[in-house]
């Protein structure tokens, strides 16, 4: 099969082009200022130095707490109802999980402009509770609406991996738990839980890196105010035009994931004793080591 | 021992699929709502898809998301899968290097794909427009194509091309012939992967794309500050769409694998 080896030298040459040359104009624009001709650009730091500015900072902070927000909601929906299906008999399984992963499958924004409609002032849940004799909640534009947001469309990405380190895992040791007297709740502590952990920490990796990057939930729910790092970004390139410190921003923000990313793979090669769920199609952010 | 509780888990599942569901079956109940408004249904009617078929803008839409989400899935899938091929007989520092930079636009956020696109296209002077979507979108399907193809092909007996060859088959026949028919499933579940990735894509489109060339992302945001059904009649269709291609996927087989039986049994009877 040697003879095919020459043919990685297109998709080389693809990659240099449209992934190295971007990234390192990134890193360009991030050291540089004014301009956008080569012979005019100037070299400065500056754009780092404006890290410590307090609305940036604020707004790295915000986007960390909501994706861990959101991440800690999506584990605490996610994790029983992978466990319920994990449960069931095997072909139920096999619809229950298409059925989970379908509304992965529909166009995000147009979800996302469904809840919009769901949460408005004279939206479906106030129409209801003024039929009901209540007074109005405004929860669009609010953190609730970005929250429920983001955990409605990552919360698949957390329960499709627990469900798979869950099946994948020996029933018998489960058994063998009970059959030396421990409880049931007992058994699942000492022994499903932790054989389990590596579905936990790929559904972590899966909701809550987008989650601190998202940006069109927040501003299709949060409205135009609600800045997170994403919308900061984009803000920078769209609105105000300051591709320096935009590149800048974005340069830190792929740092950060990519850096959290390498950890936590490190930490589940660690934990990971079942690896079996290799090459499947649906774990859309799956990444191969 | 085993007293296995149903309740508590049709309850925990059930809850999750209705949190799941209810803004698709909202959007679907609404798309035939008379009235315009989204929480009180007035009446049955066709209307908002009478009006979807009479916008141009967003029947462009539909038709740019579509080509390019098929032209982008063929392109990667062939690049993809040649290169997954290629790169399990490369040397270790080519693929190592491959590997890792091939591993960037999935591990990046997507804004920062996006932006990196934006900024290169810009630089080169290239015109926003179909051609640059379309760049940016086998750049961004390709990685997962080879994510998926590559392990099909390192499980791939060798000796099977090599026996090929040898009786004097042509590498490029080979390759139809005997490597691809044997990673196909990776090939499939990439190609599938992309088709989906690229028709939703809406971050990497909206920082590339410009001159009026609009997906269905990019429409339904401009339009999200005001109500419009069609929208919603569009979703439904889409839906209405992928149910019936998963009901045929998963019923068809599981119906011509029974029929089969059935006049085995016949026949050895």
């Amino acid at each position: 099969m040697k003879q095919y080896r020459k043919l990685v030298t297109p998709y080389c040459l693809w990659l240099f082009v449209l992934t190295i040359i971007p990234m390192l104009l990134i890193f360009f624009y991030a050291i540089t200022a004014k301009g956008t001709e080569i012979t005019t650009f100037e070299f400065t730091f500056d754009n780092f130095l404006k890290f410590f500015d307090p609305i940036f900072v604020s707004v790295l902070i915000k986007s960390l707490i909501l994706g861990i927000i959101t991440t800690l909601i999506c584990f605490i929906i996610g994790y029983p109802v992978a466990y319920m299906i994990a449960k069931c008999k095997e072909s139920t399984q096999n619809i229950l999980i298409l059925l989970i992963t379908i509304p992965t499958w529909i166009n995000l924004l147009m979800r996302i402009y469904a809840w919009s409609n769901i949460l408005s002032n004279n939206g479906l849940i106030n129409t209801f509770l003024n039929y009901l004799g209540f007074e109005s909640i405004t929860m669009m534009y609010t953190d609730f609406a970005v929250v429920i947001g983001m955990v409605y469309c990552f919360l698949p990405f957390m329960i499709l991996p627990i469900h798979t380190s869950l099946t994948s895992m020996d029933p018998s040791l489960v058994e063998a738990s009970m059959d030396l007297g421990a409880s049931r709740v007992r058994s699942f502590f000492k022994v499903t839980f932790p054989l389990s952990l590596s579905g936990v920490l790929t559904g972590i990796i899966m909701v809550f890196l987008p989650a601190i990057s998202e940006f069109v939930i927040p501003k299709m729910l949060g409205g135009g105010q609600y800045s997170l790092i994403g919308n900061f970004i984009e803000n920078q390139f769209i609105t105000v035009g300051n591709w320096h410190f935009g590149s800048a921003v974005s340069m830190i923000l792929a740092v950060i994931v990519i850096v959290m990313m390498a950890c936590l793979y490190r930490i589940e090669k660690r934990t990971n004793i079942a690896d079996d769920d290799g090459g499947r199609g649906n774990e859309k952010r799956k990444k191969i080591s | 021992m085993k007293k296995e509780r149903k309740f508590p888990k049709i309850i925990i599942i059930g809850l999750c699929l209705i949190f799941l569901y209810f803004p698709l079956l909202v959007m679907s109940v609404f798309s035939f709502n008379d009235a315009k408004s989204l929480s009180n249904f007035k009446g049955f009617s066709l209307r908002w898809y009478e009006s979807l078929f009479n916008n141009q803008q967003l029947l462009q839409a539909i038709y740019v998301s579509v080509s390019i989400a098929i032209l982008a899935t063929i392109i990667a899938t062939i690049l993809g899968t040649i290169t997954a091929i290629a790169l399990s007989k490369s040397k270790r520092i080519i693929k190592t290097a491959v590997i890792q930079v091939n591993n960037l636009p999935i591990m990046n956020p997507e804004i920062v794909t996006a932006i990196s696109l934006m900024i290169f296209f810009s630089f080169l002077k290239i015109e926003k427009g179909y051609l640059t979507m379309l760049l940016a979108h086998i750049a961004f399907c390709t990685p997962y194509v080879i994510t998926n193809v590559y392990p099909k092909v390192q499980q791939l007996d060798e000796n099977l091309a090599d026996a090929a060859m040898d009786l004097g088959a042509t590498p490029f026949y080979t390759l139809i012939k005997v490597i691809i028919p044997q990673i196909m499933p990776g090939i499939r579940a990439g190609a599938l992967l992309s088709f989906t990735m690229s028709f939703d894509d809406f971050i990497i489109s909206y920082f590339v794309s410009g001159n009026g060339v609009e997906n269905i992302s990019i429409v339904v945001y401009n339009m999200s500050k005001r109500m419009n059904p069609s929208i919603y009649a569009l979703s439904t269709i889409v839906l209405a769409v992928i149910m019936i291609v998963l009901l045929l996927g998963t019923f068809i087989p599981y119906i011509l694998l029974k029929k089969r039986e059935g006049e085995l049994n016949e026949k050895i009877s």
